[in-house]
């Protein structure tokens, strides 16, 4: 009954030791492994019987494709696409984990804010890495606006900084927060019909009725976030790649 | 000459002037039947619109509190290294609160993106 619960990591097997740490093998992994499974594996099916009048499943990887290139060249523009790997990799890894954490008993990685943060800082030093091999050390100055008066040029350059520095964060805890906050909604409100049946007997099971609809109702939401999540994500990411490429417009 | 049905120049190549005239008002015709697309405007974005802007709501939510904690986390650190406890923190937590501002004043549009300036 308790809601935390479905997060807990559990260690399969134990891989080995690296100084003193354990290395497992843990269900967390196991549904990471899945998932690329799932993803490669549907990429390759799907394109080695590739058609030119596409059938339903092409017609899902083709959608997906247009989907994540045309959000990307609205980001980034034409240049952007050169990460396409990188954004439709983050896309899709990200989707196919929230929609794994919406089937009962499946466990949910991105509701784990070290798996988010992990995708998040990836971005944020392909931006600072890209953006200093483009530009050279000339990328640094987008945190010192021009136009500033002289003598408050380092308040606002100290604010400029910090700004960048939070993109990370926000970039991961939004994706974090909204899964692990509607898992445990779910779970709740679920738990409710059965302390209402228990408690309560008979009547119990009528006013069940309306945690139930809200379990359902919940059920629908989540599938929107699990895809909104994803999108805004690479969205996200588009839009910092944008920086990396365009600093100067 | 094989011309699909649905070209809708067919005054060009078509020597006919009868045949020409007989496909202009097909195409008049065809015009009148199919439904108009429906006008994408910002009242009204369209399917893809819809997503965009729960995106962009999304977005802010964090971003303000995404500021304060890298703030407060700055003058944490500034605090334990310096020893001027308590104002690294409560100075870069404030910095950190501009940030955060500026940050969802940006994924709004009301601000125009940090840039390397222009060299003169």
């Amino acid at each position: 009954m308790d809601p935390i619960h479905q997060f807990e990591i559990k260690k399969l097997f134990v891989l080995g030791h690296i100084g003193g740490v354990e290395i497992a093998f843990t269900n967390s992994a196991l549904f990471m492994f899945a998932a690329v499974a799932i993803i490669i594996g549907g990429m390759v099916l799907v394109t080695a019987g590739a058609g030119n009048v596409p059938g339903r499943s092409q017609s899902l990887v083709e959608m997906i494709y247009d989907f994540v290139a045309d959000m990307l060249r609205q980001g980034a523009g034409e240049e952007g696409m050169r990460f396409f790997p990188l954004v439709f990799a983050l896309f899709s890894f990200i989707l196919v984990l929230n929609l794994f954490g919406l089937i009962p008993g499946f466990f949910t990685v991105t509701s784990h804010l070290v798996i988010t943060a992990t995708l998040a800082l990836i971005v944020f030093f392909t931006v600072i890495g890209y953006g200093i091999a483009k530009h050279g050390f000339r990328f640094f100055k987008i945190f010192v606006p021009s136009g500033i008066p002289i003598f408050i040029l380092p308040l606002v350059t100290l604010i400029e900084i910090i700004s960048f520095l939070s993109r990370p964060l926000s970039h991961s805890m939004r994706l974090f927060a909204n899964m692990l906050a509607g898992h445990i909604t779910l779970k709740v409100f679920a738990s409710f019909i059965g302390m209402l049946a228990t408690g309560l007997g008979v009547f119990g099971f009528l006013v069940g009725i309306l945690p139930l609809t809200m379990t359902v109702a919940l059920t629908a939401l989540e599938f929107l976030v699990a895809f909104l999540q994803a999108y805004v994500f690479a969205l996200l990411t588009s839009i910092y790649l944008n920086d990396a490429l365009h600093p100067g417009h | 000459m094989a011309r699909r049905a649905s070209d809708s120049r067919p005054a060009e190549g078509v020597d006919d002037p009868a045949l020409a005239a007989r496909l202009g008002r097909l195409t008049r015709e065809l015009d009148a039947l199919t439904p108009a697309p429906p006008q994408v405007s910002e009242k009204n974005p369209g399917p893809k619109g819809d997503a965009a802007g729960l995106a962009k709501g999304l977005r802010m939510s964090s971003e303000l509190v995404a500021g304060v904690i890298v703030g407060g986390v700055i003058g944490w650190g500034v605090d334990w290294l310096t020893g001027y406890r308590p104002w690294g923190l409560m100075i870069f937590m404030l910095l950190g609160f501009v940030g955060g501002t500026l940050n969802v004043l940006r994924s709004a549009g009301l601000v125009a993106p940090a840039k390397i300036p222009d060299e003169k």
